[in-house]
């Protein structure tokens, strides 16, 4: 875990470090003199060697201190702390919308195999596979905002957990969650599936305790094994296309943070942003670790 | 006389592969009557694990079809029946015993849970009535300690114990017929031994009908009142135990007897006969025995399916064999004159 | 439809087919081709995939004559017309005719997965040997690299990188490779121990022959199937990634004619032109199924494991 986070931490420094362009000019601006320049140069440590300087930010982010922001000047862990909770809302909400979707659709398709409600869900997943997320948004824009008026074009209505801000969520949620749906409705699908070819499965169909029972207690419990480590995979994921689509509907997460950073090349938000992004990915995969134990009994905890 | 318990006719079942269609079972005929053993003997691939899917109608479809025949519990037709019917009929008055003890058990649900289940679903029965009749039949199948096994998961538990869980899950409806997959072929030789003891006295007990079936004659030979044996998809021979290794007709039968020197000494597998098996894709017409026979005839082997049938002057004892039908005018050398000996 | 246990995605891992019974027997290797396609063709998934994707190749290479007007011509007597018979797919701001753009665009989808691909191919299956073939530290140093690329979001690691090289078609190419080889490294890493574990490989070592030599004839053979199935269904995440980042404004600069970027550019004028934003989009999907349907088939007929 500790190594990952280090291995992490250098892995966006080293492109922090070695990308062109020099951070103190950006700061200044093009028609800066080069006195002050040099000045804030060498407050901001950069004539240091590159593992003094990683050494130096390592230390601050251990304390929870990122840096301060080339462009704003205001603490990056400041900044990442005001865009995190609309990145979670999203994020949950999106996981939420596709587990909502995909697990029900992929165990109805696999115990109706071959029927038309199996081909019709797996049309349906290959179509939200292969939608851009970005188009998606825009398209949902085009009818349910535009032409419907039914949600907010863009924006996070405030405060949280008010019914104006569940309508501003909801298509940033739809549009990040679908493509993860699609993935994790087949996904479901072919554990279930293999799940259903077991041995054991055959012997609880032979005690006559019905379908419902054989499916929801025997092959349910074996599936949620599989199932968990694809949901924990699609973590990730869902991070990855919240990133876009906060910036589609101007969600003021950490995402767009991240993009309105890299175009004004702010490197100490890039560095800081980047490595909060990781922490929170590490964090469920141990979410997801914990999971399994509590589904799995062969696993006990240690 | 009753019907019998059990009445499989002509049964064919293909399974549809991307090869081509496999003929499984090529008409099999096969009764078991009440409180009786019947022994189904085969290689593998021969089609004895399908029949008994079959009858629990726990075949997979796709890819398995049952093309025709009937399947006659008790005088009703399993074949007809819906899912939901036929759960009212298997696991309560027909029962299984599967063939590999690691894997027919659920692994992330206890051990009283999946036993108490059929109970449970067949019988009007709390759950702690169902839960300490199966502490019974786990110590009736000999495990020690029951009581903590029930909230064990099937990992902490060996193969042999997981073998009497599995006949504890099978005998705890009290069924009229259980069927027994090669019970002990996973099992090492000295469980498999002790396993087969206690089927004998559980059958005992409780005076059920038993289908049990094996690569294994020694196996078989210990418990089986009856036998049928099985080559690739036909049954081409049933008679009592006792004929099977005294007066065996089927030219297959008799290489198995052969090999058999008498009935104490046990452990012996299936002799090998030269030549393999056909292909079930696309079966060669006729016997399908023809091309390994050591007794073929002639043409009509190639040609014409023997059915199974009672040789002249021969009672209970059916064999499917053109050395004993019309077709032949060859008279059987070697053991017409045995049976009537007897 | 694909009944395979795993599904490929946006890299992670999960996509891996599960390795290929190798190709070790050079006898019947025809046969089996012949086999391999006539499942394929038996797929009408795949078939499609496969109809799409030499569209899209026969696009690409004949845009100059597919398309009726210059990508970039402008012509501001049709400023976002709506699509016409002049114009099939409406024209954009400056009256660039959006079919022939997106026409056009086809160009940089086939570049961009096929050279991102192969970048991310030859990085990610040397690791992969590499790790699986002379296991220990090599294995832990390099599995750990792995671990520590899945931590970071495949979007934000790419997004980084490409921004702050400071965007374009290089930076794009660079981005994604660097952040997508991971995928293979894992899938050749197991199908390399599942095939060490073999006699023949222990017999060839025995034998004297050279690292490489075995490496390159009997442990890649074996991987070969699943190393195809993988990159063409890695195709389409490649060329979702790469319109993702160019519509971020990090990829491919406007007004080059890739889709992302039209995209980006009707973004605005969604609810006045609907159609700039709109044909693009549906280009890209279209080519995702394509190659996720041929990818699809492919792993369906290359793996004998498969329950149809």
């Amino acid at each position: 875990m500790i190594p990952v986070l280090i291995g992490v931490t250098l892995v966006i420094s080293s492109v922090v470090y070695l990308s062109p362009g020099n951070p103190a000019q950006i700061a200044l601006g093009q028609n800066a003199n080069p006195e002050a320049i040099e000045e804030l140069e060498a407050e901001m440590g950069l004539n240091d060697p590159p593992h003094v300087r990683y050494l130096d930010w390592l230390a601050g982010a251990a304390q929870g201190d990122l840096g301060t922001s080339v462009r704003s000047q205001r603490p990056v862990s400041e900044m990442i702390m005001e865009r995190l909770p609309a990145t979670l809302e999203l994020a949950i909400a999106s996981m939420a919308l596709t587990l909502i979707i995909a697990l029900p659709l992929g165990v109805i398709s696999a115990v109706k195999q071959y029927t038309w409600v199996d081909s019709l869900s797996m049309v349906f997943a290959i179509f939200w596979i292969s939608m851009p997320s970005f188009w998606l948004a825009l398209i949902l824009i085009l009818l349910f905002s535009v032409n419907w008026s039914i949600f907010p074009i863009s924006g996070r209505a405030t405060p949280v957990f008010t019914a104006t801000w569940l309508m501003s969520l909801a298509l940033p949620a739809i549009a990040t969650g679908t493509r993860r749906a699609g993935l994790l409705t087949r996904m479901t699908r072919s554990s279930m599936l293999e799940i259903l070819n077991e041995d054991y499965i055959r012997t609880a169909r032979g005690k006559g305790i019905g379908d419902r029972a054989v499916i929801y207690t025997h092959a349910m419990k074996n599936a949620m094994i599989p199932i968990i480590t694809l949901i924990g995979l699609q973590i990730p994921l869902i991070f990855s296309g919240a990133v876009i689509i906060e910036t589609v509907f101007a969600w003021p997460g950490m995402g767009r943070l991240l993009v309105n950073a890299v175009l004004s090349r702010d490197y100490p938000v890039v560095q800081g942003t980047v490595l909060v992004y990781a922490v929170i990915v590490i964090a469920a995969n141990l979410a997801v670790d914990v999971a399994y134990s509590y589904f799995d009994p062969r696993i006990k905890y240690d | 006389m009753t019907d019998p318990l059990l009445e499989i006719d002509d049964l064919h079942v293909h399974f549809h592969t991307e090869e081509g269609t496999v003929e499984a079972l090529d008409g099999v005929s096969l009764t078991v009557e009440r409180d009786e053993v019947v022994g189904v003997i085969g290689e593998s691939g021969c089609g004895k694990s399908v029949t008994a899917f079959s009858t629990m109608g726990l075949l997979q479809s796709p890819p398995a079809e049952v093309v025709s025949g009937s399947i006659r519990y008790d005088g009703r037709e399993l074949l007809d029946l819906s899912d939901d019917e036929l759960d009212g009929i298997r696991g309560d008055d027909i029962t299984m015993i599967y063939q590999d003890p690691m894997s027919s058990l659920n692994p992330v649900l206890t051990i009283g849970h999946q036993l108490t289940e059929p109970l449970l679903a067949h019988r009007d029965i709390s759950k702690a009535a169902a839960r300490q009749k199966a502490i019974e039949m786990l110590e009736a199948c000999g495990l020690a300690d029951a009581e903590r096994l029930m909230d064990e998961y099937p990992d902490a538990l060996s193969g042999g114990m997981r073998q009497r869980v599995v006949i504890a899950m099978a005998l705890i409806t009290e069924p009229k017929l259980l069927i027994a997959d090669e019970p002990t072929t996973a099992l090492d030789v000295t469980i498999q031994a002790q396993i087969m003891d206690l089927l004998r006295d559980l059958r005992e007990e409780f005076e059920m009908s038993v289908l049990i079936i094996s690569h294994d004659l020694a196996v078989i030979s210990e418990i089986a009142d009856r036998m049928a044996v099985m080559y690739a998809g036909n049954v081409v021979e049933t008679c009592s135990m006792r004929e099977l290794f005294e007066a065996p007709l089927h030219p297959y039968t008799r290489k198995l007897a052969e090999s058999i020197p008498s009935l104490e000494t046990s452990v012996q597998r299936l002799p090998t006969i030269e030549g393999t098996v056909p292909e079930l894709i696309d079966p060669p017409t006729g016997c399908r025995f023809a091309s390994r026979c050591p007794d073929y005839i002639g043409s009509e082997c190639d040609e014409i399916d023997p059915q199974l049938a009672e040789p002249e002057g021969i009672r209970d004892h059916e064999v499917a064999c053109h050395y004993y039908t019309d077709e032949s005018d060859a008279e059987p050398p070697w053991q017409i004159q045995g049976v009537e000996d007897q | 439809m694909s009944v395979g246990h795993s599904d490929s995605d946006d890299d992670e891992g999960d996509g891996t087919p599960k390795g290929g019974q190798g190709s070790r027997v050079a006898t019947g290797q025809l046969a089996r081709a012949r086999t391999v396609l006539r499942r394929v063709m038996q797929n009408r998934f795949a078939v499609f995939g496969l109809v799409v994707v030499v569209a899209l190749l026969v696009t690409a290479a004949f845009a100059p004559w597919i398309a009726p007007y210059e990508p970039t011509e402008q012509n501001y007597d049709a400023l976002k017309e709506p699509p016409s018979l002049e114009h099939p797919f409406g024209t954009d701001t400056y009256g660039r005719d959006v079919f022939s753009r997106v026409v056009f665009g086809s160009r940089y989808a086939v570049f961009l997965g096929v050279v991102i691909v192969g970048i991310e191919m030859l990085i990610g299956v040397s690791l992969g040997l590499l790790a699986g073939y002379y296991g220990g530290w090599t294995e832990a140093g390099i599995m750990r690299l792995v671990d520590i690329s899945l931590s970071i979001p495949a979007i934000v690691l790419a997004l980084a990188i490409a921004g702050m090289l400071g965007g374009g078609l290089f930076p794009l190419i660079v981005a994604v490779s660097l952040v997508g080889w991971r995928g293979f490294a894992r899938l050749v890493r197991g199908d390399v121990k599942s095939v060490m574990e073999e006699e023949y490989i222990e017999s060839a070592n025995a034998a004297g022959l050279s690292d490489f030599r075995v490496i390159t004839r009997y442990v890649l053979p074996n991987a070969a199937s699943s190393i195809i199935v993988y990159a063409t269904l890695t195709i389409p995440t490649v060329i979702l990634w790469s319109a993702g980042l160019s519509f971020l404004g990090m990829g491919v600069q406007p007004p080059k004619p890739e889709w992302g970027a039209i995209l980006a550019a009707g973004r605005g004028d969604i609810d006045s032109a609907w159609w700039i934003a709109t044909f693009p989009g549906l280009a890209i999907m279209l080519t995702v199924i394509g190659f996720n349907g041929l990818g699809d088939g492919l792993r369906d007929a290359l793996d004998p494991r498969q329950v149809r």
